[in-house]
């Protein structure tokens, strides 16, 4: 993670079990190297890189997240947005939650 | 870009519905959801005025969004129902006894009544000391005809005129193909039912038959409802899993198709020649069952005599293992 004030910085937060793959860490405030155009879709690959502690097929299939996993930027279905084409702005908040646990 | 709502309400939306396609904003989704539950409710006659109503309770999504909403169309449309909580706890360390927690939290927000009924008071078995003895194949089986006589003892218990549970449309779906894949057909026909109920046994209805896994967590999201989202320490053997998955990547190409599956269910008819389990009651604790003794008094016979296999896969199987037992208790006593 680069550091300093030319960063994106987002927010990324992990619920419904999600953050369970995290560490149970539900609040990651990150800073995104300012070197390229942020997607969504780049982003998952970066949090499969930088902040996902186990078994990252749970968390992502293919280039998208896995089946059953919601995706939320600033409180808005992804699936309105474009999904992982949508570029990130500097303060989004992106949440993560999975429908699979529980019952 | 924002969208803006299909309702025309000209705010933005926030959830792409998977089983229509529209757009809603947050006012909008919850009236639409909420107005399909009362349609499924009325549609479906799932209740009478005045009927007590035991809520099936385990803390996670589904039964913690199906209380807040029969709480709240209970009173909207003045259903003039009486509503209550009731838990089982299997006794799954690390997990029911957290569960249990959200329940409870759920008995003070709603304001519902609560009881909890536990494996080991009804079976004097807990789910761990199952897993203990049998290991972790087939323990969902188990689990499974045990919760669903616990909830039966628990409603008479409470003496409630029927059982709501919170079986979604992703639960119902998987359920139809598990069924077909199992050539289970009394099941198939009965699994898609809002309603069913029989002679001796208490009603069950499933308000939330039509409502997508998705938009009950998007609810419970922006409702702030909190609920209980760990899996099972059990589960990941369980054949619905993989049911489950299947299901999910289905909805990826096709959303309907949850919807879809559900009612080419609802549509399919056994041919009136085919033969169907006959409904009676387990000679031994009185139960509805399809045989002479039920599943759970066979599972139960299967732990205390530690022949845990008993009730569980084909009964050939479990026929050379009794006589096998046998065979050596035969050589035992010479």
């Amino acid at each position: 993670m680069s550091s300093g004030d030319d960063g994106l910085h987002v927010i990324i937060e992990f619920g419904g079990g999600a953050e369970l793959l995290f560490d149970k860490q539900k609040r990651h405030v990150v800073n995104l190297p300012a070197d390229r155009e942020w997607t969504l879709k780049l982003l998952l690959f970066w949090i499969r890189d930088n902040l996902l502690k186990e078994r990252p097929e749970l968390f992502l299939q293919g280039d998208t997240v896995r089946p059953g996993i919601l995706v939320l930027v600033n409180d808005a279905d992804w699936e309105l947005l474009g999904q992982g084409e949508y570029r990130l702005q500097k303060g989004d908040t992106i949440l993560f939650i999975s429908t699979l646990h529980g019952g | 870009m924002p969208v803006l709502c299909s309702a025309k309400c000209g705010n933005n939306a926030i959830l792409k519905r998977p089983k229509t396609g529209d757009a809603l904003c947050k006012e909008c989704f919850y009236w639409a959801f909420e107005t399909e539950i009362h349609n499924t409710i009325d549609n479906g006659k799932l209740f009478k005025s005045g009927d007590k109503v035991a809520i099936g309770a385990s803390g996670g999504k589904d039964s913690t969004v199906l209380a807040y909403v029969l709480k709240l169309l209970n009173e909207r449309y003045n259903y003039g129902l009486q509503l209550f909580l009731l838990s089982i706890d299997e006794g799954i360390t690390g997990y029911r006894d957290d569960s249990l927690e959200t329940v409870k939290q759920n008995r003070d927000d709603y304001e519902m009544p609560l009881k909890i009924l536990s494996y080991e008071e009804l079976y004097g078995w807990t789910m761990d000391s199952i897993v203990a003895q049998i290991g972790r194949k087939n323990n969902c089986t188990f689990c499974g005809v045990f919760r669903r006589q616990a909830l039966d003892r628990g409603a008479a218990l409470l003496g409630v005129d029927c059982i709501a549970t919170g079986h979604n449309a992703d639960d119902i779906a998987e359920t139809v193909l598990m069924n077909v894949l199992r050539g289970d057909i009394a099941r198939l026909q009965r699994c898609t039912s809002a309603i069913t109920s029989g002679e001796g046994s208490i009603t069950r209805c499933k308000p939330l038959k039509y409502t997508y896994e998705k938009e009950i967590v998007m609810y419970a999201y922006f409702k702030r409802l909190v609920y209980f989202s760990t899996e099972c320490v059990f589960a990941p053997n369980a054949y619905r899993g993989h049911a489950r998955a299947y299901l999910k990547d289905l909805e990826k190409i096709r959303p309907s198709a949850i919807i879809d599956i559900i009612h080419s269910g609802e549509r399919l008819q056994a041919k009136g020649t085919i033969k169907m389990p006959e409904r009676r009651n387990c000679s031994r604790c009185g139960f509805v069952s399809s045989c002479e003794v039920c599943k759970a008094c066979v599972l139960l016979e299967g732990l205390n005599r530690g022949m845990p296999k008993l009730g569980i896969g084909k009964s050939s199987k479990v026929r050379l293992q009794q006589a096998e037992v046998n065979r050596l208790k035969t050589r035992i006593n010479f």
